[in-house]
Parts: structure tokens; C-alpha cells; sequence
């Protein structure tokens, strides 16, 4: 922003006159630590914001109006007033037969898609039966082997209506070529089923540490998605590119930001390469972000989020068609703010959250739940997350205008210091050679480590207050928690054996070994995978018939 | 003879990547003058036992969030005796429910820090409890 000579400025005067004379002499009385007013990132905060920092800000080039370039305002014109966001409770645990209760209780009152957390083996892509798999049954999410387990999973749903997204990522396609093989069964056309793969390999070599494969193979398997769900499944979105577990895992706000759209950026050029058009898969590209505790950080945070998109869309990639110029977004408030000690307090916190992902014109959201430190939530505390987002939506008043903190003097200076902060992370990493350069050279781990261990320490030295854990500590009485059974391994193992023997097992042998042949010939996976799947071959058959040919990742280890 | 640094062999069993908590101790525990050793993610029970034997580690700290605590760190305290290395201290952290607090301290973990543990009280209950192995 540019500078003026105060002389000339009576604003910019009368603002220094009343920062010496009213504001410092107050604050010398208060006594306060002026170092110390900080986001969670550590980003410095000054006390006032005023027109003189929106200096030469342009409303047409910055914010335009709501559902046109740059889309800071949103994407959609009627915003809220149009459609809600989609309130989407990530959800699974046990067995299938569980989970597709607890879904069928969450639509009955009132949610309006679902979201599968599947348990640890499923998301490493391996079966129950596995010895890595001992202890972990039906613990973080429901338990699918195979393609039986999946039409209990959606017994009684229908998958024309409802759209489903799933955190699945090296063994997304399977599960994506099972639910495809589902919606079959169910006389569903793959034309019309709608929802989420999240399917982001990048953000897992980075963050979350859910990887199998080696980048390249996990590359080419993302774009087979995207290639073959812009010809079949054209109402898919076929990644959730995510910001959320690189926040989880410690980044700052403006690292999330920035890691993410490189990632994105990373997923465009790759299916370029393959010879796709980007206006024909792009648009079915969508994003996932955190939304952390410092509440305006989080706002201008996913402002900026669309306007960087839309420019990078448009001017990188020379993208035609708005649609790709849209940065769509699912939301989950964040899990690692929430704190065993008192745990009551977290649903103040989730409330925060969620206003803050509502106010930043999320397009869908999960609250979690108040008990999460510990378990997998209960019924009881999932019921008062859902109906956080509820109130937020039919009592706060907050949808009735889109983009109610445009034009803030704080917001928009807050949205224009993280997108030049996720530029220049964005051109870091160009110049390293691109995305999968810089996660070889260990790069957005060594910065997010860093941002993790300096939280750690400014908690420690109660820099950063955290209620009920450094400061207003108080016993609190233990809370109620879901507890799963060992009885549901047990089960789950006589499943999935069951299976095994029912089958076809020539036909699964037949399946597996076109598959292999279908990957080392370097074709478009997806259709060998639905024949596999439709023949009952388990996700842990499949992942291993791929490993013989693409081999596994093997984690530098650095701290 | 100068004190031998106690070494600290950080180790992730159960399928969870949440290393977040792991590396940060691991950083904590180096900069405090331990000597440690990072296993890495997804190890199991028999890895962890044949690594900390081999790294003549004084205390394998259990970083473990998938909820398979339960089941897993029996098998690694079995194993300990089994290899005759039950002198090697182990302590515990992550997503562990009170309640199964005392079954764990029961199979001899000597302590389990729950979330809000400072890395110092980790680093202090580690300088009061251990010391450095003497058969240097």
C-alpha cells in the first residue's frame, strides 16, 4: 500500500496523533506486553486498522461481487440465501451394519450428506485379516474389505439423492469403483451419483502420512480418476484437495494456504501432461480447509483461498470456463484445538470455528464433536455438533448477507497479507521444480515440523493461552464415550473370510491379474478396478496386485 | 567417567500417521541433551523391541493415536520380557482414555503423559526416573 505524506493526509495525521497521545499512553497503563497480540500462527496483529491500509484498493480487481471474478466474495451470487452449506458429519465406526445406522440417524435428523471415516486398515488399503491390521478394527471408522461390505455400508440409502464423500486417499479408486459398483446395484446410474473421493496423495507425503505407493505411480492412479469421473461420473468431484491435515499437523494458516493450492497447481499440470483439457476436469476439483481458533485469520484465510485460485486458474492455466475459475470448499473445525481437559469448552470452540468457516463462505462443514480427544464421538456429542451448525444457520442471522466482513479494514488487509504470503511460498516452490520436488526434498515437512514446534513451545512459556490446559485449570468429571468392541474384529474377520470362500475365486484371480497387466501397460486404471471390485476381489487383493508393479513409499525421517 | 547420555528411542506402533506429537518430542528430547532415536511410522511390536535392543536405548517412548493401545503395547511389554530387555523403561503418550490408564501401568508402562503434557515435564520425569545405561 502506498505511503503518504502525513502532512498531506489529515487521516493518516489524526491516526498518529491518536496512536502517541490516546493508545500508547493508555497501553502504558494497562501495562500490556505489546509483542504479545499475535494470531496462532504468530502473525503480528497492530492495534488499529483504518482506510489508510486499504490505500489504492480495488474493489473490482480484489473482491468483484459474489459469484464473479475473483470470487473473493464467493462463488455463488445468492450465497446462503440460495442453499446452505451442506452439513456434513464425517462419520464411521465398527462394521458396516454400525455405521449405516448412525447414518441413517444423522439424515433423520437433518444432515444432509454423509462422510465416511473409514477405519485405519481400509485407509492404508489393506484387509482385516492383515497382521498390521491387529487391534485397529472398526477403531477410527468403519471397517470395509470389500465390495459386500460396502452395500451394507449404503443399505437403504439412496445414492441418487444423497451425495457422499469419503477420506480415502492411496486406495481412493477402489473405494471410489465399490460405491460406483453400489449405486449399479442399486439401479443407479454413475452419471448421477454426486459427492467427494478425497484421493489428495500430495498433502499425505507432506502431513497426514497415509501413503502406499511412490509419488509417481500415486500420481498417475489420481489423474486415471480424473480422467475417467469427467467422462462417467461427471457430477464427482474427484479430489479434495486438502489443507486440513497440513493445519492438523502443525503449519500456520498461510502454510496450509499455500501448500494446498501448490498442490492443486501440482494436480492440474500433472493431468496436463496426460493431455487433459482443464476445463473439463477441473471444475470437478474441490478443496478442504481447516478452520483453526484465530477467528479473522481463518476468514481472510479462506478469502484469499478464492482469489488466488481464480487468478491462478485464469492467468496460469488460461483456464475458459468459470467453473474452473471457482475454488469450492468443504470445511472441518479443528480437531487438534480441541481439549481433553474440560471438554465442554470444545463445543464453544467448534461454535467459533464454525462461524468463522461460514463467514469465510465454506460450502459445506464438519463440526467436530467434544469428546474427540478422546474417541470417536457419541451419538449425544455428534447430536450438539450438528446442531452448532444449525443454530449458526437459522438463529445467528449471518447468512442473510454474503460476505458480511468485506470491505473490513482488518479483513482485507488480513486477505491481502496471506495471499502475498501464499504467492511466495507458491514460487518457493515452483522454483524447486514443483511440488513432488519439494516433498522429496523434505521441504513443506521441515517448514510445518518448525511452525509445530514453535506452537509447542510459546504453549509451554504460556505465550499462547489455552483455557483449561495452561491457564483456568480445574478437574473436570470424565465424560461418556463410545467404546468399540473387539467383538466387532472378531465379526469383522469372519466377514470378510465369509467372502473369500462365497466368491468366484478363478474369476477374482482373473480380475487381479488384468489389473496388474492394465498397470503395467500404464492404462487408465478405473475400469479394471470396477471389474475387480464387482467380482468381490478385497481392497487388500487389489492394493497388493498394484504394489507388485508400482512398489511402496519409503518415508525420509526427519524432525 | 562422564555421564553416558540417556538414550531415547521415540516409536510409532498402530497405523496411525499422526506424527505430529512424535517429532516435536523427539525435538524436545534432543534439545534437552537425551540421545534419541525416531522409529518412524507404523512399526510393530517386534520392531520396536529388536530396535530399542539394538539401539541399547534406556526408554522407548510410545506415541500411539489409533486407539489400538490396548492391544498393541501388551504384546511390546511381552516381548521386552520375552528378549529378557524388561529393563528398558517404557513410557507412553497419545490418545489414551483414563480408564485405561491402570491396565497399562499394570503390564509396567511406568508413566503415560496425556494431551497438555508439556515437553518439560516429559523431559524432567525422564532425568528423574532413568539413567544413562553404565555398560559403557
Amino acid at each position: 500500500m502506498k505511503k503518504n505524506n502525513p502532512s498531506q493526509n489529515p487521516l493518516k495525521q489524526a491516526l498518529s496523533h491518536w496512536k502517541k497521545e490516546r493508545f500508547d499512553k493508555a497501553m502504558r497503563d494497562a501495562a500490556c506486553d505489546q509483542g504479545g497480540f499475535t494470531t496462532v500462527s504468530g502473525k503480528k496483529i497492530r492495534e488499529l486498522y483504518t482506510p489508510l491500509d486499504l490505500d489504492g484498493f480495488d474493489y473490482t480487481h480484489q473482491l468483484g461481487f459474489p459469484g464473479e471474478y475473483p470470487f473473493t466474495r464467493g462463488i455463488h451470487p445468492t450465497m446462503y440465501r440460495g442453499r446452505l452449506w451442506t452439513m456434513r458429519q464425517f462419520s464411521g465406526f465398527g462394521s458396516a451394519k454400525d455405521t449405516n445406522k448412525r447414518y441413517k440417524y444423522l439424515l433423520s435428523h437433518g444432515q444432509t450428506g454423509l462422510s465416511v471415516a473409514f477405519h485405519l486398515p481400509t485407509l492404508m488399503g489393506i484387509d482385516s485379516d492383515h497382521p498390521l491390521a491387529e487391534g485397529e478394527i472398526g477403531k477410527c471408522g468403519v471397517a470395509i474389505d470389500s465390495l459386500a461390505d460396502m452395500e451394507v455400508l449404503f443399505d437403504g440409502i439412496p445414492l441418487d439423492k444423497i451425495s457422499t464423500s469419503m477420506t480415502i486417499n492411496p486406495p481412493a479408486a477402489v473405494l471410489w469403483a465399490m460405491y460406483i459398483a453400489v449405486a449399479e446395484k442399486q439401479g443407479v446410474s454413475p452419471k448421477v451419483i454426486s459427492g467427494t473421493i478425497q484421493n489428495d496423495i500430495l498433502k499425505e507425503y507432506i502431513a497426514q502420512k497415509t501413503f502406499v505407493f511412490p509419488p509417481g505411480p500415486s500420481m498417475k492412479l489420481i489423474v486415471d480418476t480424473f480422467e475417467y469421473g469427467a467422462k462417467e461420473v461427471p457430477k464427482w468431484n474427484t479430489i479434495s484437495i486438502s489443507g486440513y491435515h497440513i493445519r492438523e499437523a502443525g503449519s500456520t494458516a498461510a502454510q496450509e494456504l499455500a501448500f494446498t493450492l501448490r498442490d492443486g497447481i501440482e494436480y492440474v499440470e500433472w493431468a496436463q501432461k496426460r493431455g487433459l483439457d482443464v476445463d473439463e476436469f477441473v471444475p470437478r476439483l474441490s478443496f478442504f480447509f481447516n478452520a483453526h481458533n484465530d477467528f479473522f485469520e481463518e476468514i481472510a484465510k479462506f478469502r484469499a483461498a478464492r482469489k488466488i485460485w481464480a487468478d491462478v486458474m485464469k492467468e496460469r492455466f488460461k483456464a475458459k470456463n468459470p467453473r474452473s475459475w471457482w475454488l469450492r470448499f468443504h470445511t472441518q473445525t479443528s480437531g487438534v484445538s480441541l481439549m481433553a481437559q474440560q471438554p465442554h469448552n470444545n463445543v464453544v470452540r467448534v461454535a467459533l470455528q464454525a462461524l468463522s468457516a461460514v463467514l469465510g463462505g465454506t460450502q459445506s462443514l464438519h463440526t467436530n464433536s467434544l469428546d474427540e480427544t478422546y474417541a470417536l464421538p457419541s451419538e449425544d456429542a455428534v447430536t450438539i455438533a450438528l446442531r452448532t451448525q444449525q443454530i449458526i444457520a437459522h438463529e445467528s442471522g449471518v447468512i442473510n448477507c454474503a460476505d458480511p466482513l468485506g470491505g473490513s479494514y482488518f479483513v482485507e488487509t488480513l486477505t491481502a497479507q496471506m495471499e502475498k504470503e501464499a504467492k511466495d511460498y507458491i514460487k518457493k516452490i515452483d522454483d524447486m521444480g514443483g511440488m513432488v520436488k519439494a516433498i522429496e526434498l523434505g521441504f513443506p515437512q521441515k517448514e510445518i515440523a518448525d511452525s509445530a514446534y514453535w506452537y509447542q513451545k510459546a504453549v509451554e512459556k504460556k505465550e499462547k493461552i489455552i483455557v483449561g490446559v495452561n491457564a483456568f485449570e480445574m478437574e473436570h468429571e470424565p465424560i461418556p464415550l463410545l467404546k468399540i468392541e473387539e467383538a466387532v474384529a472378531i465379526q469383522q474377520l469372519a466377514r470378510l473370510k465369509e467372502v473369500k470362500e462365497t466368491r468366484n475365486n478363478s474369476e477374482v484371480k482373473a480380475k487381479l491379474l488384468d489389473l496388474k497387466k492394465a498397470a503395467e501397460d500404464d492404462q487408465n486404471l478405473m475400469p479394471f478396478l470396477l471389474e475387480s471390485v464387482r467380482a468381490y476381489a478385497t481392497l487388500g487383493e487389489i492394493m497388493e496386485a498394484l504394489k507388485e508393479v508400482y512398489g511402496v513409499y519409503k518415508e525420509p525421517i526427519t524432525y | 567417567m562422564a555421564e553416558k547420555k540417556i538414550r531415547v528411542l521415540v516409536a510409532k506402533p498402530g497405523l496411525d500417521g499422526h506424527d505430529r506429537g512424535a517429532k516435536v518430542i523427539c525435538r524436545s528430547l534432543r534439545d534437552a541433551g537425551f540421545e534419541v532415536i525416531y522409529t518412524g511410522l507404523r512399526r510393530t511390536p517386534e520392531e520396536i523391541v529388536s530396535s530399542a535392543i539394538q539401539e541399547d536405548a534406556d526408554v522407548i517412548g510410545l506415541s500411539i493415536l489409533s486407539g489400538a493401545h490396548n492391544v498393541l503395547f501388551p504384546k511390546i511389554m511381552d516381548l521386552l520380557k520375552e528378549k529378557e530387555a524388561d529393563d528398558i523403561t517404557v513410557i507412553a503418550g497419545g490418545i489414551i482414555p483414563d480408564k485405561d490408564i491402570p491396565l497399562l501401568k499394570e503390564i509396567g508402562i511406568s508413566e503415560i503423559f496425556l494431551p497438555g503434557s508439556s515437553t518439560e515435564d516429559i523431559v524432567k520425569w525422564i532425568e528423574g526416573n532413568v539413567k544413562g545405561s553404565s555398560s559403557v
